[in-house]
């Protein structure tokens, strides 16, 4: 076997059956590039990051599986040379991100508006969950609706439900055509001319504001995107990968101002455009909003849950995410427990199970 | 349908049900919703005998019809009390038994519940209850020039609470995803009365995506009492290319060369032989008779996109084989070249007494094999089958024709079925892509699935409904039935497909 590709199946059922029988807390990792993103885990740290390999592709079938530790980077590769590439645009925060990682986040790029989300390519999953056993969920059709949506379910759930061994993706043909249009906008009105353009059949990918400009990804035929972009006007900017990866990868400038941000996830035409004053990145056409103002966790929640959204806060290396509903929260533990009996899969990463 | 005139053993769901005089129990309810109204003659549950699967009939012990949410959550707080099955029911369209009532249970008809609550063009979203039929979200949004994508072909009846349920798809699944792609957020009255919302009105939720689990639960987790959709800009243009073939063979290697090459078409079907001769017959589309297959190849979008797109379909097509091709170049046209496949099943249900539809998906690739076992398996039951898939997604719909009132005729109508799903899962596919397990494919669930797959279900149900009132005995079977299953299946001390991996 190549060192791309080992399927370590059998040892790491081993190790999660131990720890299931001993109790042990495991701490499960890919590359482990996104620590940011829950809060931190105590536990024997359990890499998946060598269970790496694709195991299947036919470009004819729209269908990739891979084992949890192929990186993503191999994935992009081996997709861009059909064509093809996977529509949610995966942020991946450093160039070891896996796949496994990157499905247990649940992570979508600046197209997941218009395209979709992770969870909306996931079709199956093969699943190590906290008794050591192995499940296989899904499968590589896209319509499946034989039992319970498992694998979707996992998907942003961050490893708390089961260890991701082996996840199957629908992915698509890349539009052969793209175009960014940008113009000056003011803040206040981003979200209204965002929410008129969205209304309107344009093929749009993407659309987002800085805080000064908007910016419009078309992505279709060529013929499609040139007529479109002549309606829409604006004017047409020089390098659009780098801009739209900067969004993806949170390496716009915006994210290195010093101090806590917030994710608001609200409705797109959402006004006011925050809680508070402070500095805004709008991106998702206006359902995902990055918010750098000073305000009481408390009152920030109260305001996404008004909104009919939720807020996350990034800080100091961890993130916390919106309270739930008392009933919802004590839903999610028997979930837990039923996936999970000892808790023993990254526990407290998503919240405070205590 | 002729109906299988069943008394209908009642699949045992794992729980045993308290046992309460149905005077009691209707004294009860009565009791705690009075302004509802609650059916329990048997001239007035006879309607309710059935879903769309009508070969199956139950007489419900009482239905009730709510319009509130809170009527809702106070039958099931009485029906939690006394441990009484609930089955929720929509519009009854539902083709694999669903809502299929059970003698010692209470069906909740959501038919009530018919209003578009809002419709926010700015954010592009309906917020509707869950009667609300699926057309009539896309017109309720059309003066907007927005719509409501999934599309099943019942959907002038369907409701979204049953879409919901059934994670429905359509017509234009292939680009446009099912229902679980296509709603944000759904309210939900749990198994002990308590309301929770899953999801939420943003493009996603805090904690596990619940919301997900629940599109396609098929009624045993919680009955859906308010929905926010998606809509999407309409499209500005439609065209669509029939294309015919002289083989299945070449047909299904023409979608794999249209699949996956620089777009997705809006819709993708595949009809055979007898499929196209009897919608001929029926509307008159202009299709040729004496083709082996036809493939209709929609693409939708802006103008430019469109032609652009239906010039790349039309080249590939050739290409691979086709010898007639016909390009809608109206709406007028385009409506009436897809009349046919939309009455294909119809028209494929007047050259026989009875028809049963089945749903499986393979892979594309195994399009060609599966008609000629499909053949097959038609000719060693002596039954006529026409297909019509969704090529593009592989979810195939064989159309089994018989003749209820000949003896023995929808027991082989059933047999030939069940091989049908076998054979999808054999190919590497699953045994419904849209009609859901409901009653209807417990048995085929046996092979999809292995013993701890179905165990998690079962865990999972229990974490939403511990007592198991909702819909108790559809969707998962038992792990009991599947063993005894399993024992009837073993041929020579062998499992069907011993090979296989059951996920």
């Amino acid at each position: 076997m190549s060192p791309s590709e080992s399927d370590l199946t059998k040892a790491l059922v081993d190790e999660v059956r131990q720890a299931h029988d001993s109790g042990t807390r495991l701490h499960l990792i890919g590359a482990d590039t996104k620590p940011f993103l829950g809060l931190s885990v105590e536990g024997r740290r359990l890499s998946l990051r060598e269970h790496r390999g694709i195991v299947h592709y036919e470009p004819a079938e729209l269908v990739l599986t891979a084992r949890a530790g192929t990186p993503l980077s191999e994935i992009h590769h081996l997709l861009a040379a059909q064509g093809q590439w996977l529509p949610f645009e995966p942020p991946s925060f450093g160039s070891s991100a896996t796949l496994g990682g990157t499905i247990a986040c649940g992570l979508s790029g600046p197209a997941r508006p218009f395209f979709g989300a992770a969870r909306d390519f996931v079709l199956g999953v093969r699943l190590l969950d906290g008794r050591g056993r192995v499940l296989r969920f899904g499968g590589e059709m896209i319509k499946n609706v034989a039992g319970f949506d498992v694998a979707r379910l996992v998907t942003g759930a961050q490893g708390t439900l089961g260890a991701l061994l082996e996840i199957s993706l629908k992915v698509s043909p890349k539009p052969s055509a793209s175009e960014t249009l940008t113009w000056e906008e003011g803040q206040k009105d981003a979200v209204r001319v965002l929410s008129e353009l969205a209304v309107k059949p344009f093929s749009l990918s993407a659309a987002c504001h800085d805080g000064e400009r908007l910016f419009l990804r078309l992505s279709g035929t060529e013929a499609g995107v040139r007529a479109a972009a002549k309606r829409i006007g604006g004017d047409r900017l020089a390098d659009p990968d780098a801009f739209w990866r900067s969004l993806r990868e949170r390496t716009h400038p915006f994210f290195s101002m010093p101090g806590a941000i917030w994710r608001l996830s609200v409705p797109p035409a959402t006004l006011p455009l925050a809680p508070g004053a402070g500095a805004l990145l709008i991106d998702w056409g206006g359902a995902q909003r990055w918010w750098k103002g000073s305000a009481e966790p408390a009152v920030v929640w109260e305001w996404a849950r008004s909104m009919g959204g939720h807020a996350a806060l990034l800080d100091s290396g961890r993130c916390q995410m919106q309270p739930l509903d008392p009933a919802l929260f004590a839903l999610q533990k028997r979930l837990k427990a039923a996936f999970d009996p000892k808790g023993i899969l990254n526990p407290g990463r998503l919240y405070d199970e205590r | 349908m002729q109906q299988k005139q069943t008394d209908l053993q009642q699949e045992p769901s794992g729980t045993e049900f308290a046992s309460c005089p149905p005077q009691e129990i209707l004294r009860r309810l009565r009791r705690a919703v009075p302004d509802c109204p609650l059916l329990s003659h048997p001239e007035e549950l006879r309607p309710y005998a059935c879903d769309g699967l009508t070969a199956f009939r139950v007489t419900p012990l009482a239905v009730a019809i709510p319009e509130s949410v809170a009527q809702v959550q106070k039958i099931l707080r009485v029906c939690h009390a006394l441990r009484l099955p609930v089955i929720p029911r929509g519009a009854g369209t539902g083709l694999s038994g669903g809502a299929l009532p059970r003698r010692d249970g209470l069906l909740l008809s959501m038919a009530r519940f018919r209003k578009i609550l809002a419709l926010d063009p700015l954010n592009r979203t309906a917020r509707v209850e869950p009667g609300v039929t699926t057309r009539a979200i896309s017109q309720a949004a059309a003066p907007h020039g927005l719509f409501y994508a999934p599309d099943p072909s019942s959907e002038v009846a369907c409701t979204i609470g049953g879409n919901i349920a059934e994670n429905a798809g359509g017509l234009h699944c292939l680009k446009y995803g099912l229902t679980v792609h296509n709603v944000l957020s759904t309210k939900i009255v749990t198994s002990d009365g308590e309301l929770l919302t899953l999801g939420a009105e943003a493009l996603d939720s805090a904690g596990f995506d619940l919301l997900a689990l629940f599109v396609g639960s098929e009624g045993l987790l919680g009955v859906a009492v308010e929905a926010t959709v998606r809509l999407l800009p309409r499209p500005p243009s439609a065209r669509l290319i029939v294309a015919a073939f002289a083989s299945v063979d070449s047909a299904a290697a023409a979608v794999g060369r249209l699949i996956g090459r620089q777009f997705i078409p809006a819709g993708l079907e595949m009809m055979d032989n007898l499929a196209i001769r009897a919608a001929e017959k029926f509307v008159h589309a202009g299709y040729p008779v004496d083709a082996a297959a036809l493939l209709l190849c929609e693409c939708d979008g802006p103008a430019e996109e469109v032609d652009e797109e239906i010039a790349l379909a039309e080249g590939l097509l050739r290409d691979a084989g086709a010898y007639f091709l016909r390009l809608s170049c109206s709406e007028e046209e385009r409506l009436l070249l897809w009349k046919g496949r939309k009455s294909a099943f119809p028209a494929a249900g007047r050259m026989a007494p009875d028809y049963y539809c089945m749903d499986g998906t393979i892979p594309r690739r195994a399009m060609p094999e599966a008609l000629r076992r499909i053949a097959r398996l038609s000719e060693e039951f002596g039954l006529p089958v026409a297909n019509v898939f969704h090529a593009g997604d592989g979810n195939l719909h064989p159309l089994i024709l018989y003749d209820a009132s000949r003896p023995e005729e929808l027991t082989n109508a059933e047999r030939l079925g069940a091989r049908i799903s076998e054979l999808c899962v054999e190919l590497g596919g699953v045994i419904t892509g849209e009609h859901g397990v409901g009653v209807e494919k417990l048995d085929p669930m046996c092979i999809q699935f292995r013993a701890p797959e179905l165990e998690q279900f079962h865990r999972i149900k229990a974490a939403f409904d511990p007592d198991g009132i909702l819909n108790p005995g559809k969707a998962i079977p038992q792990l009991r039935r599947c063993a005894e299953l399993g024992t009837m299946h073993v041929h020579g001390g062998r499992l069907p497909f011993p090979e296989l991996e059951r996920f």
